[in-house]
């Protein structure tokens, strides 16, 4: 018999109680390792999208469409380089599964957009197939979507002139990102605009939103400014923002879901720490008498806490590192399946975040039993004092 | 016979609320190297206490504790935790083994704060088993294990590092006679043929026949002395 030995027989002591700690153990881990992974998505934030392009949307707000008219009077503004426009088409594939789909112009979202890579020929392609669609390559992989396959998408919004929200395009080109940021934002479709814009029912001329490439990031707040005020008091008043803080929005409210993981997180460890911290405060309370004979034997005060901390170590050791193990193996099977909507991967700095809980939990659970067996005295112990 | 505990004027006070109780009031004694001494004495004499106090469970008020030379009541508690590793063997009334652990387990407990090897804490352990007379049972847990057999592990644990003293509290007292002769005639042989010194709280006048002589202790005091 070893030391290790003894810690894990007394572990097991009661096999029942032991096996549904464990259970809960492993249950917050694996929820803890999903939701860190969550909450590393919300926290990602934006700030790998520059300051060198402007979001130019309605002033009401971003779901109602500025007029395609105004492309050249955007164009002319000191400062901006290239303009594109793109319209939401609320695309889902099968049943229910969303994925999000623009309406653009091939040319322009080129050259807006350079961190989206793709062979010049699949650009040109997509330039001159009017039924034309590039996906992403998170979503390519996501539903095996290959060039020169048909892709039959509903709108969530608009229907096509014979009323039917069944459209289909034809694939011409996936397109990747140009590092791994960009790889993640990789989940999307965009579809022709001309095409769009002809066969759908309504909103023929609406652009949606515009995106403007800068000279340079100095110009934005000339930019903004000179755009903002052209469009003042007139019916399509416009809110011009940089990209980055144009994410920002989004982000704050995404942040918000963040802080909600994170309480929910809160409540799932608090509710933990009760019921480890309830086992091993019974585990050392029914077993006083023994903790004394250790003692009396010649193990000092230091390593009865050990003996205890160790107990309290190995509980949630083992359940946190078999709950990360499943974390991590969900996150893959999601990342497969619904990938595109949810990019969690339970990755390193999960799993740090994870080995830092399990250290933390542990010693909230085991060092006031711990500190109990360290300080018990022998002779009170022995006389059930 | 040179003297293995020596104690003089010694005392031992609990403090109980606000108020201090002295249990033992001066007492002293010698018990030679190889005796068998049976300490009896009613309930609530000081029996426990002084029996804690020899062994080095607890640290007397004032007073000397000398054993085998050693001035064990100047010792720190941790001076006397190391102390009882490898000196004194203790036998409680109730066993007190860990019940996780299987009788052989249960013996080599003591011995994880020796440095020997596996090897050689298996082979002590076999000894130590052969010596109470369950060779066969190691692989046992305490609770298939009858009360008897539970004392005899707890014997062998108490000798398995080999301590010149063994210091019993009422090692029979939850003992049927037939099983209780058998565990005593056990604590003859190893004063008789292993040459260890034992000191054992007992209730029980029958049992305190097994022992050379026997202490009476009242109130605190010891009456006097009957040697068998
Ligand atoms: N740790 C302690 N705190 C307070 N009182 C104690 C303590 N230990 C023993 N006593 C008291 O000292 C007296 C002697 O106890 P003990 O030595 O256990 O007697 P015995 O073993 O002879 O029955 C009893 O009155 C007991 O209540
Ligand atoms: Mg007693």
């Amino acid at each position: 018999m070893t030391k290790t030995g003894f810690v894990i027989a007394n572990l097991f002591r009661k096999k029942t109680r032991t096996t549904l700690t464990l259970l809960s153990v492993i249950m917050a881990f694996l929820l803890f390792g999903l939701l860190q992974a969550v909450n590393v998505m919300f926290n990602a934030g934006a700030d790998f999208v520059g300051a060198t392009r402007v979001v130019v949307q309605a002033r009401v707000s971003f779901t109602q469409s500025l007029p395609l008219r105004i492309l050249p009077e955007l164009e002319a503004v000191p400062g901006v380089e290239k303009v594109m426009y793109q319209q939401w088409f609320g695309g889902v594939v099968g049943e229910n599964q969303q994925v999000f789909t623009f309406a653009v112009d091939p040319a322009r979202l080129h050259a807006v957009y350079p961190e989206y890579v793709m062979p010049e020929q699949q650009w040109t392609a997509f330039g001159q197939t009017r039924t034309g669609a590039i996906v992403g390559r998170v979503l390519a992989d996501q539903f095996k979507w290959k060039v020169g396959d048909k892709l039959p998408l509903k709108s969530s919004i608009f229907p096509q002139k014979n009323g039917s929200k069944d459209w289909a395009f034809d694939i011409v080109g996936i397109f990747d990102g140009k590092d791994e940021q960009w790889q993640r934002q990789t989940n999307t479709v965009f579809i022709n605009y001309d095409y769009f814009n002809e066969a759908n029912q309504f909103g023929q001329g609406a652009a949606g939103i515009y995106m403007l490439r800068l000279a340079n990031g100095d110009v934005a707040q000339s930019v903004t400014e000179a755009i903002d005020s052209k469009y003042e008091n007139s019916p399509d008043e416009t809110k011009s923002q940089t990209e980055k803080d144009w994410q920002a929005g989004f982000v704050k409210q995404i942040g918000d879901i963040g802080l909600l993981v994170r309480w929910i997180l809160f409540a799932v460890f608090f509710t933990l720490l009760l019921v480890v911290g309830n086992t091993m405060a019974q585990s050392v309370r029914e077993r006083v008498p023994e903790l004394a004979v250790l003692k009396t034997l010649g193990f000092s005060d230091t390593s009865v806490l050990g003996f205890v901390m160790a107990e309290a170590i190995a509980l949630c050791a083992i359940g946190g590192l078999i709950g990360l193990t499943l974390a991590t193996l969900l996150g893959i099977v999601i990342q497969k399946v619904a990938g595109a909507f949810l990019p969690i991967s339970v990755d390193g700095s999960v799993w740090v975040a994870g080995l830092v809980a399990i250290v933390v939990l542990s010693l909230a659970v085991g060092l006031l039993p711990a500190l109990r067996a360290q300080r018990l005295k022998i002779v009170d112990a022995l006389a059930g004092r | 016979m040179s003297n293995l505990i020596s104690i003089r004027d010694l005392t031992k006070s609990y403090v109980r609320g606000k108020q201090k109780v002295e249990v033992l009031h001066g007492l002293t004694l010698d018990i030679p190297k190889g005796d068998f001494v049976a300490l009896m004495g009613p309930s609530g004499s000081g029996k426990t206490t002084l029996l804690n106090l020899i062994g080095g469970l607890d640290q007397p008020t004032s007073g000397e504790i000398s054993i085998d030379g050693k001035r064990i009541d100047k010792y720190s508690a941790g001076e006397l935790t190391k102390w009882r590793a490898s000196n004194v063997g203790f036998v409680f009334q109730f066993y007190n083994l860990m019940p996780v652990l299987t009788a052989e387990a249960n013996v080599e407990l003591p011995l994880l704060l020796t440095n020997l090897s596996a090897a050689q804490r298996r082979k002590n352990v076999a000894i130590a088993l052969q010596v109470v007379g369950l060779g066969e049972r190691g692989k046992h847990k305490p609770r298939e294990l009858s009360g008897g057999q539970e004392q005899r592990v707890a014997i062998a644990r108490a000798i398995v590092s080999d301590p010149n003293l063994l210091v019993c509290d009422e090692p029979t007292g939850d003992l049927d006679r037939k099983t209780a002769d058998e565990v005593l005639t056990l604590l003859q042989t190893l004063n008789r043929e292993h040459g260890k010194t034992i000191v054992m709280v007992t209730h029980d006048p029958r049992a305190a026949e097994y022992a050379k002589r026997t202490l009476h202790l009242d109130k605190g005091q010891l009456a006097e002395q009957a040697a068998h």
